[in-house]
């Protein structure tokens, strides 16, 4: 299915869907998704575009995820030895861990003192910008897209301009009081 | 032979330690030159957009070290365009701090008392006003009811922001689209720009060379304007004085890259890091308990679900700035804003089951569901000092790992014991606040990712009296290298236990009679006594008594 150390891109996508899932899971695309593992009941970093932001130029990463990918397979088939798990050979191997088990080794990868923790870390960061900010897209066009992250975050909509503005901003009294040393220029002292 | 260009101060770095000096030192007559390593936006390049090479990305840096990573602007007008505009002054206390060093680690001649004309000078020219209650948001309305709550006092915070223009967008980091915060664009640089000064985008300096005639020679590398990891030429200048002003995480790597041509640097550049003691915490607040513990409602018959609303940093709480506890003990607590990815990254859920990740998963998706119901807690305590900057990367500060923000740098920094303890201290003030009858749930954002991490990168390369443990003197001047003088945060000697940039800012106004005299020393006809850069001249007036000792032989 795969060398040592090219993965076939389907491979590659499916082993960082995979794992991005593991960051921000989500709802399976269909029935018979297997990258998506369905850890939660809506969308998640996938469809949110984590493998989309990590194949950004932007990011400076897209270099080095053949080998990221043959790693963390590397790792998972390592894993399941451990384990005594017997690993579906249609997919992947991280990919044929169960969620718990992603979780589990991918914990163990992003812990402090893990040789390859920056590769991990900076994969698990992409995964949760794609998620959190959609950092591949204007965010105007995420907006309007419905992206999963932004809308279940309630972030508000623009002003017609696409700037945000909010004109109700205070509760408009005062809400405790003042340090007794506060200073006349409003400073501790 | 070939001809190098040539100027009386070469300024490295346009933050407030470069742009302060620049007015100053052109006003005066001298002929400067700065040199930025990032990018020239104005208020009509900044973007609301997360996309990467946004104005977001393009003015901002993330540099992760070993045990710390520190953010910072990279643009003309540096932190202060990224920045959150919060200045309130250090308290008294600061001054005297001995850390772990057996003695004063600020030099003798400086306290509260003979900072604070310098203080005013800066707050008159940018300047800083008071928020009063109905410009605090309503995370810091928030924030200031749970303490009254809990038994504390709660104070606005100072700031520099024009709060008659501000829409309370929450995009302070990608810059002011509306000119509302009161960044170096606005006031030091247009004027020292009038006053004949020349900045340079895009120009990363590497290296500095002493040259025979006593001054230095600075080489640079030009910086691709979109891809910041490639570069599209190179030069050099020859300078009489060179100010460094580079930020925290900069100036010392640099001096450590020209040890080799300049000589033996003091033992302190590149140590004595401090992170400022930064700590955040992250409340997912009960809505209903807003409502009825602390009686607040707004607008949509809502309590609260305003995380997305403001202008970073409104209100903080200085119960815990108190002299009479001992040092590491003190810290102050301000509510704060991040945007999403910086500020959601490195929250941990309060729900994770045993054995599973806190900041990742399942149950981490689920607090980011209550993003509006954040409430991100400030923590500035003071730490220990014990940063240290490892081998130089070969160019800039941080081999570079995306075309902007994202970078890997040197630093490492593992927390002593004090730091450990005022972080602790901290963490369980905001949980007995936060936590009360069941306001909300709080945790510590993690240290395991990242490292422990800083917005205010302070003393790398600090003044003091000791030459053993600071590599300036009390005049900003690098020991053992006349004419090369660090005015950024580096300066500072330790945590301030707030926000630091004001306190930079007057550290560089101090710093300025001692840079004129050393230029009139080199034959530069230049003066000292520009007024604020608007042209207000009570700050000046303020700071007169103490020119004198500032240019002494």
């Amino acid at each position: 299915m795969q060398s040592e150390t090219v993965p076939d891109r389907a491979t590659r996508t499916m082993t960082l869907e995979a794992f991005a899932d593991t960051i921000v899971p989500g709802v399976k695309r269909s029935p018979e998704d297997r990258a998506i593992a369905g850890a939660a009941d809506d969308d998640g970093a996938v469809v949110a575009g984590a493998v989309e932001l990590l194949e950004t130029p932007a990011a400076g990463v897209v270099d080095g995820l053949d080998s990221l990918t043959v790693m963390l397979n590397g790792h998972a088939t390592d894993y399941a030895a451990e384990h005594g798990l017997e690993l579906d050979d249609d997919v992947p191997p991280f990919v044929a861990l169960s969620y718990e088990h992603r979780i589990a080794l991918v914990a163990r990868l992003v812990a402090p003192g893990h040789p390859e923790k920056d590769g991990w870390v900076a994969l698990a960061l992409f995964s949760n910008m794609a998620f959190d900010t959609g950092a591949h897209l204007h965010t105007l066009d995420a907006m309007a897209q419905g992206h999963p992250g932004l809308r279940s975050m309630k972030f508000a909509q623009p002003d017609a301009d696409g700037l945000w503005r909010f004109p109700a901003y205070s509760y408009g009294r005062p809400l405790a009081r003042r340090h007794p040393g506060t200073t006349p220029s409003g400073n501790p002292a | 032979m070939t001809s190098t260009e040539s100027t009386d101060v070469l300024i490295v770095g346009s933050g407030f330690g470069g742009a302060i000096a620049a007015y100053h030192l052109a006003a005066g007559g001298a002929k400067v030159t700065v040199l930025e390593r990032g990018p020239w936006l104005e208020s009509k390049d900044f973007e609301h957009d997360y996309l990467l090479g946004s104005s977001y990305t393009r003015i901002f840096d993330f540099v992760v070290g070993d045990g710390m990573s520190l953010l910072g602007g990279n643009c003309v007008g540096g932190g202060s365009v990224v920045y959150f505009a919060a200045m309130p002054r250090a308290p008294r206390f600061i001054f005297e701090r001995k850390g772990s060093i057996g003695r004063r680690m600020w030099p003798s001649a400086i306290n509260r008392d003979t900072l604070d004309p310098w203080y005013d000078k800066v707050s008159e020219a940018l300047p800083i006003t008071k928020q009063d209650w109905d410009e605090v948001t309503y995370a810091g309305g928030l924030f200031a009811a749970a303490c009254n709550h809990a038994g504390r006092t709660a104070n606005p915070v100072p700031v520099a922001i024009d709060t008659k223009l501000c829409t309370n967008c929450n995009w302070m980091m990608a810059g002011c689209k509306f000119d509302a915060k009161r960044s170096l664009l606005l006031n030091y640089l247009p004027a020292a720009l009038a006053h004949g000064a020349e900045i340079r985008p895009l120009h990363e300096v590497q290296k500095l060379v002493r040259t025979e005639d006593g001054g230095y020679r600075v080489s640079y590398n030009v910086i691709h304007d979109v891809d910041y990891r490639v570069s599209v030429g190179s030069g050099e200048i020859d300078a009489k004085i060179v100010i460094l002003a580079a930020g925290a995480g900069a100036t010392p790597v640099i001096l450590q890259r020209s040890e080799d041509t300049l000589g033996k640097m003091p033992h302190a550049v590149g140590r004595y890091f401090s992170g400022n003691g930064e700590r955040l915490n992250t409340a997912i607040i009960d809505e209903d308990k807003a409502r009825d513990l602390l009686g607040l409602s707004r607008e949509d018959n809502l309590s609260y679900a305003a995380n997305q609303i403001g202008k970073g940093p409104c209100v903080a709480s200085w119960d815990n700035l108190d002299g009479s506890l001992p040092e590491f003990s003190r810290f102050c607590l301000e509510q704060l804003y991040f945007p999403p990815g910086f500020g959601t990254i490195l929250a941990q859920t309060p729900d994770a089951l045993p054995g599973t990740p806190t900041w990742f998963g399942a149950e981490k998706k689920k607090i980011v569901e209550q993003w509006q119901s954040w409430l991100t807690i400030f923590s500035m305590t003071e730490d220990d000092n014990e940063g240290v900057f490892g081998t130089p990367p070969p160019t800039g500060n941080a081999v570079r790992i995306s075309q902007q923000m994202l970078g890997r740098g040197p630093i490492r920094y593992n927390p002593t014991e004090n730091t450990l303890y005022g972080w602790r201290q901290a963490d369980a003030a905001v949980k007995a606040i936060m936590e009360k009858d069941g306001l909300s749930k709080v945790m510590p954002w993690t240290n395991d990712v990242v490292g422990a991490y800083t917005v205010h990168p302070l003393a790398s390369c600090r003044i003091g009296d000791d030459p053993e443990t600071s590599a300036l003197d009390d005049r900003h001047e690098l020991r053992g290298h006349p004419g090369i003088f660090v005015t950024d945060g580096s300066a500072v000697p330790g945590a301030l236990t707030v926000n630091p940039a004001l306190t930079i800012a007057a550290l560089a106004e101090r710093a300025i009679p001692g840079i004129v005299k050393a230029l009139r020393d080199r034959g530069v006809d230049v003066t000292y006594g520009a007024p604020s850069p608007d042209g207000e001249t009570s700050g000046r007036r303020g700071v007169a008594p103490l020119v004198r000792d500032l240019v002494r032989d």
